[in-house]
């Protein structure tokens, strides 16, 4: 094991796949300026510019072009700097590569990694602090990825690589830092399997990305305060959705809070409350609960940004206030 | 002027052959609209069969075609099977999609016609990326992309012509100006004119227009903008002016355009004109066209009867191919 960072351990699932020569890199100021996030310092040099490609800022065509590429055989891996500029292409992504296998009934198919950057937090307002891999993840046709560790990084990353058909790969802008631990051998983690990262009997919070980190601080401040023993699921999938994972631990604990980032109307959590709803109703001691982000455009200011994204306090509250305990 | 320095017999024939075929073809598909037997959204190739026949005939199997709604014709240049298209076209489990794609949605791994793409202008980023591999593999193939007028003003035609110019790919952007997106006239939404091609320029993308009811005239100028392509020089950008006789769709009764306008343009009929070229030269004779017609309609009948007679997709099978 080592301990790397998002961001290495990204890196090196990116270095793992370019020793396919059928795998390429495209994207925005990934070569010479070695990426907005970092991620592809020292490729340039390393693997040359016609395998680590600087594109213009012209997110449709670059987009569209690895779904072409992908359709002839090659296995493009593209950047899209943050999941903000996705709407750009969305075109290529939603009527294209998640429709092409199915529309030419199997003849062609789109093997394609979009990497992109989702998530608020960093003050940079209303533009630039969406999260919009649950829109994705309405589309069949798109396989959508959101970890929340160095370790699951690597591992879906691997996983997505290896796969024929496009996916969309959320990175979360506040999480390249973090530290964890990395197994050293090759590995994968397979899509559409739910990880309980802390088990408990009273509560199941459900999670993906950074919100699994505040649903784990919410889960130790619910212990210390209340003594109440949270389940914390990270779902690192969201198409495929692993609702059997996420069922059976409500099935035990009774009671659940799903939490997510993007804004609560329309939100995936409602998709992933609405599935336990239908599974296990009878075993429900109260309403599924939902902690989203505030229905609002990110605002700017620091302490504006902070109240309208959610916390451990809010899921603390929200527990207290759907189950009284 | 005469045809004859400029092509051999056995073209001759050929050129004929296809443009009818897909005459005939996209009449049937007329008839069986009005039948209800094809639904959706129907656009007709007819009047514009020179540009399909001229130029994928220019073409190697090997090399890419890329197209758009209205792309029955370069299906079925491109050597797409009537028989499928038809039956894809009518919904069936024969179809070259089993009934998933329809009209506007025709793809065929084997020919290399890569898909009919019915976004307007986002098939042209999806031909940039197949250039973009072949030149990563340097397999010399040249990716042929059509697109109309209606494509020109969209942010994807500009990006990608600057990124296909760019990096040098090896892609034909083949414009099919038949004047009209829709219903309004390319005077009215490009602020250039008519004259589209002259925007290739800023991108320094060779560009020209050309004839698109001659068949020869198409021809010759895809197989001059192939050689400057495969050479590794970069796209070209070829703009053939046409028209289409029919509406837009089959829904259109084309009330935008002067019946004056569209009976000078019926006038110059690519096939009519070509077939009289051909005979006042002597280089084929009515024996021999009578002989192409009656072939061509057993064709297309034969391919309505494929249609008729396959069977409907099973219900299961719209969850084929969905892996997500």
């Amino acid at each position: 094991m080592s301990q790397l960072t998002m961001r290495e351990a990204i890196s090196r699932g990116l270095r793992e796949a370019l020793e396919n020569n059928d795998v390429f890199l495209m994207g925005e100021d990934i070569g010479a300026y070695g990426g907005a996030y970092a991620v592809t310092r020292g490729f340039l040099e390393e693997y040359g510019a016609e395998r680590i490609r600087d594109t213009p800022i012209s997110e449709a065509v670059f987009m569209g072009a690895a779904v072409g590429a992908a359709m002839a055989g090659m296995r493009p891996i593209v950047e899209m700097m943050t999941i903000n500029f996705t709407l750009l292409a969305m075109d290529q992504i939603v009527n294209h590569a998640a429709k092409l296998r199915y529309m030419s009934d199997g003849q062609f198919r789109v093997p394609l990694v979009i990497r992109t950057v989702t998530g608020g937090g960093a003050q940079l307002a209303a533009t630039h602090s969406q999260s919009f891999e649950g829109w994705y993840a309405s589309v069949p046709g798109l396989k959508v990825a959101v970890p929340s560790t160095p370790e699951d990084a690597l591992g879906l990353l691997a996983t997505s690589v290896a796969d024929d058909n496009p996916v969309l790969f959320a990175e979360h802008a506040l999480l390249y830092g973090m530290r964890g631990e990395v197994p050293d051998e090759r590995y994968s983690v397979p899509f559409g399997q739910a990880n309980v990262v802390r088990p408990g009997a009273d509560v199941t919070l459900v999670a993906y990305s950074r919100m699994v980190h505040v649903a784990l601080e919410a889960a130790e401040v619910l212990k210390t305060t209340r003594g109440v023993d949270a389940e914390v699921i990270d779902l690192r999938t969201l198409r495929p959705l692993d609702t059997e994972t996420v069922v059976e631990s409500v099935k035990r604990t009774n009671r659940a809070v799903v939490v997510e980032e993007a804004w609560r109307t329309g939100g995936f959590a409602a998709e992933v409350a609405s599935s336990i709803q239908e599974e296990a109703f009878d075993y429900l001691d109260g309403p599924v609960a939902r902690v989203g982000g505030d229905d609002v455009p990110a605002p700017y200011a620091s302490a504006l940004e902070a109240a309208s994204i959610p916390n451990a306090q809010r899921v603390v509250e929200a527990i207290e206030r759907h189950f009284g305990i | 002027m005469s045809i004859a320095s400029r092509i051999e017999q056995s073209q001759i024939t050929e050129y004929y052959r296809m443009m009818l075929l897909i005459r005939r073809f996209e009449e049937a598909c007329g008839r069986l609209y009005t039948q209800g037997k094809i639904r959706g959204f129907l656009h007709l190739y007819i009047g514009e069969e020179a540009i399909a026949t001229g130029a994928v005939s220019a073409l190697e199997k090997k090399d890419y075609v890329v197209s758009h709604y209205r792309d029955h014709g370069h299906a079925l240049a491109k050597g797409m099977d009537p028989n499928v298209v038809m039956a894809e076209l009518c919904g069936k489990a024969t179809g070259s999609s089993a009934g998933k794609g329809g009209s506007m949605h025709l793809f065929d791994a084997e020919t290399n016609f890569m898909g009919g793409y019915a976004i307007v202008g986002g098939q042209l980023p999806i031909a940039t990326g197949l250039a973009l591999a072949s030149k990563l593999r340097g397999d010399d193939r040249v990716t042929m992309c059509f697109f109309g007028d209606g494509a020109v003003n969209q942010g994807e035609f500009h990006e990608s012509l600057n990124l296909a110019s760019l990096w040098k790919l090896p892609v034909i952007f083949f414009l099919e100006n038949n004047l009209y997106g829709m219903g309004t006239h390319v005077e009215f939404t490009h602020a250039g004119g008519q004259d589209i091609y002259l925007a290739a320029e800023h991108y320094r993308i060779p560009a020209a227009q050309i004839d698109g009811m001659d068949v020869l005239a198409v021809r010759d100028a895809t197989t001059e903008a192939i050689r400057s392509v495969r050479e590794g020089k970069g796209p070209v950008f070829l703009e053939a002016m046409t028209y289409r006789f029919r509406g837009h769709s089959m829904s259109d009764p084309s009330a935008y355009r002067a019946s004056l306008e569209v009976d000078q343009w019926r006038t110059r009929d690519p096939i009519d004109s070509f077939k009289a070229m051909s005979l006042s030269e002597d280089l084929v004779t009515s024996q021999e066209i009578i002989a192409i017609d009656q072939e061509v309609e057993a064709a297309v009948q034969e391919a309505v009867r494929f249609a008729d007679d396959s069977p409907a997709p099973d219900l299961p099978s719209r969850f084929d191919h969905v892996y997500a």
